[in-house]
């Protein structure tokens, strides 16, 4: 069984101060490529490559903070980034007249509470169910959403769905340029790589890793633990709602197929990809999903995207169930010919 | 009245093929606990391939018969090749059958295309027969279908309850280790009950592509409709499927012919309430945890 703090691998020689050290370096690196990045690059690079993969990879961050801290898979996460980006049409205005034409400033913090109370709810739904049936009520969850905007007219627009929708001038800063966008979503994205990070270490997040790998101790000693899990999916909620604004305002437009089934399983892919363990994951997960989203076509020929994705993502989760990241640890260790220092150890 | 008939008859038969549909993921799940979402796919695989032999043969008996073989072979195949190596692993199965089911769908529109399809059923059951005591008169086909799960259901109740096999595979249900240890060759059993179960979606496929129609997305359509009926239901009961198959079955087509807007959201609202009140479905067991 593991412990609340098996996050961290533990080494009892120096490997463990080596790695903090080193760790560092990369950190810094990382960041400061972050900020050239759009220095560096053009427009298709800085929205289509870069925006992209900081929005999705912040929704697949919400699923990550659900699944590998709670234990709890739902997909209904993009569901939730996707009424977000509803309730910004839908509040804020859109071309043709459509939405109710609130200031940006109402609109989006009411859309983004909207998205995460809605959130909360498919929590106290879900945390009911353990395992599979959370799976299959968030799928359900997800479907029935979209079933229900695609039939809606007076508040979703049915099949046209809303379009014209550009982000607000803050402060004077057009939003709009792809520069200011792309610095807009890596603030939005390190914010929450932040928080979920933070969240490994605060007293909330450890109970949370408790009640996933040991939910009757944690009963026993006295913790809520339904209320813990639908703390978790609020704040996961906010996170896809804050992804979802991203996302409507980079594609300018939302419609029922924004939240079909096919979107709904691409973050599972993505946060599964790269990996659940940490909150680096999803980013890279959404790097590569994004790179074979933009040039698998080229590779390849032909229109077969979704053969190659789902080829990659069923080898990944048949060798390496911890993603990306969980190759990248198998070949460290290799490396280091030395057995593999922390074994993660998985509720059932 | 003649509204209220119909649109109960209309959900009686969709019930018929959604249990057609679910009894096999259900029985499935039931006792191996492998969880296959790619049974949506194993529906709509079998019904292009029954359709496909019915264009080259002509013949829609034939089409039935391979739909439902082919099927029942793929899951074997899946069973010895992929679920074989991940037993009580639900998450891994979840993720592996979602990345089966993306590719197959992809190759299914590779292959078929995004046309529909639409079987011709053969003449003794075609056209519509008078319903007595009613001044209606209603599609063979549709009667048909449900007469099919019927039959299917009663068979599959008495092969569980009344065969050798059956009690096989109830006692895996309870104690899988205890059945092995017993002597039972508990992979074999399992490729048995895989085998039956993918094959009852295969025959969905045909019969449903023929009542409705095979196209993209339908293979989605019914492993939802599937989850739906069985956590309804009750998981790994065939007497759940069907209960959760009737009462999902007439929400549908009840929604949809008096208040089509919110159609979608009133199978929903059964889900959340059964949930809510109980979690296991109406006739399912507590889980074990």
């Amino acid at each position: 069984m593991a412990s609340v703090l098996d996050e961290t691998p533990r080494t009892n020689d120096g490997t463990l101060a080596r790695l903090v050290r080193s760790l560092r370096w990369y950190y810094v690196a990382m960041i400061a490529f972050l900020l050239i990045y759009p220095l560096i690059t053009g427009g298709f690079w800085t929205v289509q490559i870069g925006a992209q993969t900081l929005i999705l990879g912040t929704i697949a961050l919400s699923l990550m903070l659900l699944a590998g801290y709670g234990g709890m898979v739902s997909l209904s996460q993009l569901t939730i980034a996707g009424l977000a980006g509803y309730m910004i049409a839908v509040f804020g205005g859109a071309s043709g007249g459509l939405g109710l034409g609130w200031p940006p400033f109402v609109a989006i913090p009411m859309a983004i509470a909207v998205a995460t109370l809605f959130a909360t709810l498919v929590g106290v739904i879900s945390v009911r169910t353990e395992g599979i049936y959370t799976i299959m009520i968030t799928l359900a969850v997800g479907m029935a959403f979209y079933f229900f905007v695609l039939q809606n007219r007076e508040i979703f627009n049915a099949f046209d769905g809303f379009a014209g929708l550009r982000p607000p001038l803050v402060l004077g800063i057009n939003m709009r340029e792809a520069n200011n966008f792309y610095f807009f979503c890596l603030a939005i994205a390190g914010f929450g790589y932040c928080l979920v990070l933070y969240l490994s270490r605060a007293p909330f997040g450890l109970a949370l890793q408790a009640v996933r790998d040991n939910p009757r101790r944690m009963r026993a000693l006295g913790f809520n633990i339904q209320a813990h899990r639908v703390a978790a999916h609020a704040l996961a909620g906010f996170l896809a709602a804050l992804g979802g604004m991203l996302l409507v305002w980079m594609n300018g437009q939302i419609s029922p197929g924004s939240v079909g089934i096919a979107p709904l399983i691409s973050i599972l892919i993505i946060a599964i990809l790269g990996g659940i363990r940490h909150p680096v994951g999803p980013f890279i997960g959404a790097l590569i999903f994004v790179l074979l989203d933009n040039f698998a076509m080229q590779l390849i020929g032909g229109d077969r995207f979704n053969t190659v994705i789902g080829l990659i993502f069923l080898v990944i989760v048949l060798f390496s169930p911890d993603g990306v990241l969980g190759l990248w640890k198998m070949f460290r260790n290799r490396l280091r010919r030395q057995p593999q220092d922390s074994v993660e150890s998985r509720t059932e | 009245m003649t509204l209220f008939l119909l649109t109960l008859l209309n959900g009686l038969t969709l019930a018929g093929l959604y249990f057609l549909v679910a009894s096999g993921f259900s029985l499935v799940f039931g006792l191996m606990r492998n969880i296959n979402l790619a049974h949506g796919s194993l529906y709509l695989l079998g019904g292009y391939i029954g359709y496909s032999t019915f264009r080259a043969t002509g013949s829609w008996e034939l089409g039935v018969v391979v739909g439902t073989l082919s099927m029942a072979a793929a899951g074997v195949l899946l069973q010895y090749f992929i679920f074989r190596f991940m037993e009580g692993e639900e998450l891994r199965q979840t993720l592996v059958t979602i990345a089966l089911s993306i590719v197959a769908a992809d190759l299914m529109l590779w292959y078929w295309g995004g046309t529909a399809y639409q079987f011709t059923t053969p003449d003794w059951i075609r056209g519509a027969v008078s319903l007595p005591f009613t001044p209606l008169r209603y599609p063979t086909y549709r009667l048909a279908i449900l007469v099919a799960a019927v039959v299917v259901g009663i068979a599959l109740w008495l092969f569980l309850n009344r065969t050798r096999i059956g009690m096989m595979v109830r006692a895996g249900v309870d104690d899988k280790d205890m059945l092995a240890a017993s002597g039972v060759n508990v992979q074999l059993l399992f490729c048995v009950t895989f085998a039956i179960g993918a094959g009852l979606a295969g025959l969905a496929g045909v019969l449903g592509g023929s009542y409705l129609s095979l196209a993209p997305g339908e293979d989605m359509r019914f492993l939802l409709a599937s989850l739906i009926v069985v956590i309804v239901g009750g998981m790994g009961s065939i007497v759940g499927a069907g209960i959760g198959a009737v009462l999902i079955g007439l929400t549908e087509q009840f929604g949809l012919a008096y208040a089509p807007a919110y159609a979608p959201v009133y199978t929903f609202l059964i889900l959340v309430f059964v949930l809510a009140f109980r979690p296991q479905g109406i006739v399912g067991r507590p889980l074990q945890s």
